[in-house]
């Protein structure tokens, strides 16, 4: 125990608080049971990129022992894991006896609680859904006790800790329904696309044909060119489907972090590196091909560089991801029109076709048109930019993903969530006191605030 | 909290009826500060203040009477502040005199009257607040600083050695605050048309309280720890250290 700085994955915005490392689950929920005044949060791997993880003042319960695993039920898929298990110890044990995670965000690097917690979503969204739909129980220690869960027996609190920022309690473990693969392949197929209007036509009459999709866009083209892409489309390989050499070992995996990025570095994303990149990026890709990748490279290409949030320098980033219903594809060509009229330095934007949502309030996923953009944060000008974008996408009927959010106006909150009402409803009963605080729930008001006696 | 490009919620201002803070203030509200306590001696210039604040957006606004000489009642005017209404955001320190730099150089009680307010007031109110920041695991101390403290002129050296001791002071506070999830921030302005410079005649790179105030907000923004305005008195003031003292000593003003 004691106090750290902490952040998200963004680097901003730095507080402290006392950092609490149970070595069981026990112990962890011990912790709410005697609460400081500022309160109490549970942190995963940190790789929400704001304020979602830390709790000013106030306690941090980091969940990293509380990594059990073993089968409930094997022949059913159902694995029941601890709340800080994270998806790669899960692939690395399970991805060689022909098991994947049901859903996969970009890293490896989340825990099984953090997932929950932000219902975290993967390229199989517009086929499968998010993280909770593929939970069938939870274990949730609140400031009342320590209850499990289950979508049909407390569906309220099922879905209000799915997507609840850790604000209903701390996830001490939970039940996942796992799926059954083949290989440790992807069948990959890598189309270009010109512009917004050809990607987004692509996806719409395509993405049904692939458990997986997503495009990534160059954020600098312009004009005639804007939202040029490329959109990687993909299913887990079949057997028959590998290379002669690699059917031996059809589930072999071995995902390594080739690169290190050393602690001070001066921020090296710049306008002239992101134009270069990009540039190089878009060049590579064939305009139309198909290829057998390593779940690794497929799911997680940015995990092969340890610590690659460092490039950006001591100011950090900021990640702005925000989703709008499917007819309101002009705001997302709004946004790549201002973005490359500010020549505003974003690698690639991540754009994705949600498929239907799940019951949870605050959970960020919806059909529609998902964008995400990693901004450097010392521009300067970027906050008043955002801030107009938040107003579009609200105006859309649309919502900016808290995980990633480190700065959203707070009125906007319940226009981008209008389910907010019920949710709070449901926090303030397992947590009557507001034990249960992060900065992110000072900053947007999500919980009861304590005073100090 | 503040959010991740550095803009406020709530905000408190020792000295609230400077000029240089009320320009700061309205930007701030026109981001995220909600809540604002302006902490002053003159109550007609605080309400007024406050009153334009409310209808830029802000949704509580405070006045209550401080006075940067009576140190004895810093600590707990600081603590009801932060009892009342929880975490504090963002504290500026705002309140300074200059004085009357042709008296204070020969007269003792002019003289100390400057060093009280904008150091000695300084001292005691910033270990006030840092004790509170500490406790709250975060939040941003800004200090209105200025250029006359980092060489000290013939023309206002008392006033300049106020500053550049409250300067060094916030400077020091910054290392003692670091890992405590509190910042420190120290703001240089040059000469600056307010009611504190009013009638005298105005220095090189002379600035206007709005561009005070956007520097300040930019760099709340991009994270600096020291602000300077207009941005190159940065370098103007890097060669004014360099200048040998007869030249320094015969500069203009
Ligand atoms: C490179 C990269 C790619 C990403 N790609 C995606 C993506 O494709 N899709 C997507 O949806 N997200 C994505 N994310 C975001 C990430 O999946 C989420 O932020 C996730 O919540 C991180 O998990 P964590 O364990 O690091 O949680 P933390 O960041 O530690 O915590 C996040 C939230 O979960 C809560 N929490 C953590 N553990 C528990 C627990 N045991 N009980 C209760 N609450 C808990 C915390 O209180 C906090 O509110 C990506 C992040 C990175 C860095
Ligand atoms: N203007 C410049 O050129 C310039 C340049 C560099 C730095 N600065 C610094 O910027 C800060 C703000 O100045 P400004 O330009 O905004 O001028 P200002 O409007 O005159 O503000 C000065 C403030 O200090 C307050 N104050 C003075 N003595 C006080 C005392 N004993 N107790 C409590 N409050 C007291 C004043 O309150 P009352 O209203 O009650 O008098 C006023 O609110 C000062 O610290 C100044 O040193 C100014």
């Amino acid at each position: 125990m004691g106090t750290e700085v902490l952040t998200g994955w963004g680097r901003t915005a730095p507080t402290t608080a006392e950092v609490v490392r149970p070595a069981d689950a026990g112990s962890a929920a011990a912790m709410l049971a005697s609460p400081g005044s500022r309160g109490v949060i549970a942190r995963g791997l940190g790789r929400s990129y704001g304020d979602a993880a830390q709790n000013a003042g106030g306690t941090v319960v980091a969940t990293a022992a509380l990594d059990r695993m073993s089968w409930s039920d094997e022949a059913a898929g159902l694995l029941a894991v601890g709340g800080g298990t994270s998806l790669d110890a899960i692939l690395r044990a399970l991805v060689p006896r022909g098991w994947f995670v049901p859903v996969s965000p970009g890293t490896r690097w989340v825990s099984v609680g953090g997932a929950i917690a932000a219902d975290v979503h993967g390229k199989n969204h517009h086929a499968e859904g998010s993280f909770a739909s593929h939970v069938t129980s939870l274990t949730l220690a609140t400031p009342a006790g320590t209850r499990e869960v289950t979508p049909s027996d407390d569906p309220d609190l099922f879905w209000a800790t799915a997507g609840g920022m850790g604000l209903t309690g701390i996830i001490l473990g939970a039940t996942l329904r796992m799926l059954p693969i083949e290989t440790s392949r992807v069948r990959v197929v890598t189309e270009r696309a010109a512009d917004l209007d050809d990607v987004m036509a692509r996806m719409s009459s395509g993405d049904a044909g692939h458990r997986y999709s997503v495009a990534w866009i160059d954020c600098l083209a312009q004009g005639r060119a804007l939202g040029r892409s490329v959109l990687t489309r993909g299913d887990h390989a079949r057997v028959d489907e590998l290379p002669a050499a690699a059917r031996q070992h059809p589930l072999r995996f071995d995902p390594s972090s080739h690169l290190s990025v050393p602690a001070f570095v001066p921020g090296l994303v710049n306008r002239t590196t992101v134009r270069l990149f990009n540039e190089g990026w878009f060049r590579k890709a064939k305009s139309h091909a198909t290829t057998i990748e390593p779940i690794s490279s497929f799911f997680h290409p940015l995990d092969a560089v340890r610590g690659w949030n460092r490039l950006y320098g001591p100011g950090g980033f900021v990640q702005y991801q925000f989703v709008v219903p499917l007819a309101a594809v002009d705001i997302v060509q709004t946004t790549l029109q201002r973005l490359s009229a500010l020549r505003l330095p974003s690698f690639l934007a991540v754009l994705k076709r949600f498929g239907p949502a799940d019951p949870g309030p605050l959970s960020f996923p919806m059909p529609g048109w998902t964008l995400a953009l990693d901004l450097p944060a010392r521009l300067g000008g970027l906050a008043a930019f955002l801030d107009t974008l938040d107003e579009l996408v609200a105006g859309a009927g649309g919502r900016v993903y808290l995980a990633k959010d480190g700065r959203l106006r707070p009125d906007l909150l319940a226009h981008m969530y209008p389910r907010l009402g019920e949710w709070k409803a449901v926090r303030d009963r397992v947590d009557p006191q507001g034990v249960l605080q992060s900065d992110l729930a000072r900053r947007l008001g999500l919980t009861l605030q304590r005073r100090a006696a | 909290m503040n959010d991740a490009l550095g803009a406020p919620q709530s905000v408190l201002v020792l000295g609230g009826s400077s000029e240089l803070a009320r320009a700061i203030l309205r930007r701030l509200v026109a981001r995220r500060a909600r809540t604002v306590i302006l902490a002053g001696r003159d109550p007609e210039r605080l309400k007024e203040t406050a009153a334009e604040l409310l209808t830029l957006g802000a949704e509580t606004v405070e006045t209550l009477s401080f006075e940067a000489t009576e140190t004895a009642g810093h600590q707990s005017l600081i603590d009801d502040v932060f009892g009342r209404h929880g975490d504090i955001d963002l504290v500026l320190f705002a309140f300074g005199t200059l004085g009357v730099p042709e008296r204070d150089a020969t007269d003792a009680t002019g003289a100390a009257e400057v060093a009280a307010v904008n150091f000695a007031g300084s001292v005691s109110a910033g270990i006030a607040v840092a004790g509170h920041l500490r406790r709250q695991g975060h939040g941003t101390l800004m200090a209105l600083s200025s250029v006359a403290g980092v060489r000290v002129r013939p023309s206002n050296f008392v006033y300049g050695s106020s500053k550049a001791g409250m300067d060094a002071f916030f400077q020091g506070l910054r290392h003692h605050l670091e890992g405590s999830g509190a910042r420190v921030v120290v703001v240089r302005p040059g000469f600056v048309a307010t009611r504190m410079t009013a009638g005298l005649k105005p220095a090189p790179f002379a600035t206007t309280a709005e561009d005070v105030a956007e520097c300040v907000v930019r760099g709340l923004e991009t994270g600096e720890d020291l602000v300077w305005a207009p941005p190159v008195l940065r370098w103007v003031m890097a060669a004014v250290k360099l200048l040998p003292t007869a030249v320094f000593r015969r500069l203009p003003g």
